[in-house]
């Protein structure tokens, strides 16, 4: 594969008009522009609902230059395994000629929680499609509340911090691995300020010849409380401190961590310690009191755990 | 064109609605497995095992998704179907209405059975009722030959392109699903040549004309847009008279939007859905040998709602019995309501009504009992809504 230069990149059509309504400082379409630009050739995508969904698609507007479609919520990866289907049956019969790429895009909410079994039913029957999560780490569209997705420690709508509460009680479920797990070509984790990484990681799920998914962080700075202007900082930030580890697995055994965080596992740059993190966003404001020092280190200890494995698992 | 050779067979209805769709040859089946619906998909994943379909199969993980996948695939330009039943049905529900408001014409055949709980395999219309608003087109079989011709004409009316909107063909669970009976097939070319190509409006593949389906709507469109389906749904009336005297060109077998049996001269006349028609028409002979004036009709067309022709077979009559296989506690069945409503049309005198909740579950309702029904009503014993069978 060659370099990704931002010349190339620039010549590549632009499929997600701007005029969309997220909000300033989402990420979400700073995503989806990324992946389709792991493509030149013709993409249908397909969303569940959500932000980027109602965000893009008020009638009568449309930002999409190329076929989109939208169900329900649950279902994002079975609509795309749909359009993916009558695809494979109309080219074997000679009823369409184009060579088509299928995407789908859905957040945490719909993807590890309503969306679960669908997109594994999509996953493990070997739909030819990419499936793109936004993790936003909650249910932003219906107003920050916690889904499987949310870190601990996280103040939501439905898992307040107060007076006997430090917000989220768990560690968000390890999604990434669990689609790796049914041994689908291309799996990998990605972030936006990333741009070559996500790019070259989107070029590698169009070309896959199977199912792939791609788990983005997606930093939301009304859910997060951060400023609409450090949304790319952020989601370095989640990278420099392991929060969110860069890496793709293949056919789910080959673990490979990208260039960001193979740099921080080879000790070449100094992983940033979770209080960082922490102290980026008003959703862990209140892990600063001193009485949630023992909840902050066990954060700690679980991102170490966490990332620990993964070193091991991409045998570094 | 000329009735086709007639060459009979043995079949049960499951097996049939798989030979139509055989014949049809789609683009894309996805389903699940559910009974008594399951024998139609297994038979169907077998003529794609053996080559003699072109379709592409899915074996989705649950009916949330075989809906899903069928309509994002119909929408995508391929000509879908799918089948389910009771609790699958169930499961849909959330995608029914986008299906319809989607304008997405695929068809599903529902082996009709009760929806738990309790838990119960067998036949009812719960399923078919629960469905009944969600704008899909909706068709009844009364036996096999019907689940089969049924499974034919479905597609006609729902890819009309002034209709476009999803169809279920019901059979009874068990009793037309698995009960086997003698049936003409067409031949291959006829049903071919009458289904015809899919010619899909707007479909999603067409790259060079890219649409967005399914957007979000405000209160400023989302109302006029809904009004859309009401507007389609008056057309598929038109369309489905067309598409059934086309059928009797081709096959020799005539079908009515809704259907009558003695009920010209009858003072007396009953409203049923399914395979209980053909034992009510039993009832209707003994009980006019009796010299009781009987008769009875069912609405094959369900959805829409054939209003007019429903409000002129009952004009006049003096007594009207609804007979739904489903209930709705704390209120009337679904069916005898709709009746009541369709019985203002016409004006005048509005016959004595009773609704008769009958073969919950499975529940053996034979010709006997049907001919009490009649007697009920007429000699003044009946209430305003019995439960046929249940010891009250």
């Amino acid at each position: 594969m060659s370099a990704i230069t931002l010349k190339d990149l620039n010549q590549i059509p632009v499929r997600l008009a701007s005029g969309h309504r997220l909000c300033a400082g989402c990420a979400e379409s700073i995503i989806a522009r990324q992946i389709m630009m792991g493509t030149t050739g013709e993409i249908v995508v397909t969303a569940a609902t959500g932000c980027f969904e109602v965000s893009t698609t008020i009638f009568p507007y449309t930002s999409w230059h190329t076929p989109y479609i939208h169900t329900a919520f649950g279902n994002g990866a079975a609509g795309g395994a749909g359009v993916e289907t009558a695809y494979k049956s109309l080219k074997r019969q000679g009823k369409i000629d184009k060579d088509i790429r299928f995407v789908t895009f859905a957040g945490d909410g719909a993807t590890y929680d309503i969306g679960l079994q669908s997109l594994s039913g999509a996953m493990e029957r070997g739909h030819e499609m990419l499936y793109v999560c936004f993790n936003n780490e909650a249910y932003m569209n219906t107003g920050i509340q916690r889904s499987s997705a949310t870190s601990m420690g996280a103040s939501t709508t439905t898992s307040w911090s107060g007076s006997k509460s430090y917000g989220n009680k768990n560690f968000p479920k390890d999604l990434t691995k669990i689609v790796a797990m049914h041994g689908v070509p291309f799996v990998a984790q990605s972030a936006p300020h990333a741009w070559r990484d996500m790019v070259s990681k989107a070029k590698k799920a169009f070309e896959c010849g199977g199912p792939s998914f791609i788990n983005t962080i997606s930093p939301c700075p009304r859910g997060w409380r951060f400023p609409s202007n450090e949304t790319i900082s952020i989601s370095k930030l989640a990278v420099e401190t392991c929060v969110w580890p860069l890496y793709e697995v293949e056919y789910g055994t080959d673990f490979t961590m990208s260039p960001e965080s193979l740099r921080i596992a080879e000790g070449k740059v100094e992983k940033k310690p979770v209080t960082d993190w922490i102290a980026s966003q008003g959703r862990f404001k209140h892990l600063e009191e001193e009485r949630w020092e023992p909840v902050v280190e066990e954060i700690q200890k679980g991102i170490d755990q966490r990332w620990e494995h993964l070193i091991k698992l991409c045998k570094l | 064109m000329t009735p086709a050779k007639h060459n009979d067979i043995a079949i049960n209805g499951d097996g049939a609605v798989a030979l139509a769709w055989k014949q049809i040859n789609p683009d894309v089946c996805a389903a699940y497995p559910i009974t008594p619906q399951t024998i139609i998909v297994e038979k169907f994943a077998e003529y794609v095992a053996n080559g003699e379909v072109d379709s592409e199969y899915v074996c989705v993980e649950s009916e949330h998704s075989a809906l899903t996948l069928c309509t994002t695939s119909c929408s995508a330009g391929a000509r879908t179907f799918t089948a389910t039943a009771s609790q699958g049905l169930a499961y849909m529900w959330e995608m029914l209405p986008i299906t319809s408001s989607m304008r997405v014409p695929l068809i599903m055949a529902v082996a009709n059975r009760a929806v738990s709980g309790p838990i119960n395999i067998n036949n009812d219309h719960s399923d078919a009722m629960a469905a009944r608003d969600t704008g899909w087109l909706s068709l009844f079989s009364e036996n096999v030959q019907e689940a089969y011709d049924l499974s034919i004409i479905a597609p006609r009316i729902a890819e009309h392109h002034e209709v476009q909107l999803p169809c279920l063909v019901n059979l009874d669970g068990f009793i037309l699903t698995h009960a086997i009976e003698r049936m003409s097939p067409l031949e291959d070319d006829v049903v071919k040549r009458f289904v015809g190509e899919f010619k899909p409006l707007y479909p999603l593949l067409d790259v060079d004309n890219p649409i967005s389906h399914n957007l979000m709507d405000g209160p400023l469109y989302y109302f006029p847009h809904k009004y859309q389906t009401v507007l389609a749904m008056d057309k598929a009336l038109e369309v489905a008279k067309q598409v059934l005297a086309e059928f009797k060109s081709i096959s020799g077998r005539e079908y009515k939007v809704v259907e009558e049996y003695r009920c010209d001269d009858a003072e007396i006349v009953a409203v049923v859905l399914g395979s209980a028609f053909g034992t009510m028409k039993e009832a209707v002979d003994r009980l006019r040998d009796e010299g009781v004036k009987a008769g009875v009709m069912m609405p094959r067309l369900f959805r829409p709602w054939p209003i007019a022709d429903i409000a002129k077979a009952l004009k006049g009559k003096k007594q009207v019995m609804v007979m739904d296989r489903h209930m709705v506690p704390g209120s009337y069945g679904a069916m005898y309501a709709e009746v009541a409503a369709t019985l203002i049309e016409e004006g005048g005198d509005i016959p004595m009504m009773h609704n008769y909740i009958y073969g919950l579950g499975g529940a053996d309702t034979m010709v006997s009992d049907f001919m009490a029904a009649y007697k009920d009503v007429i000699e003044g014993r009946a209430k305003r809504v019995n439960y046929l069978g249940v010891d009250e």
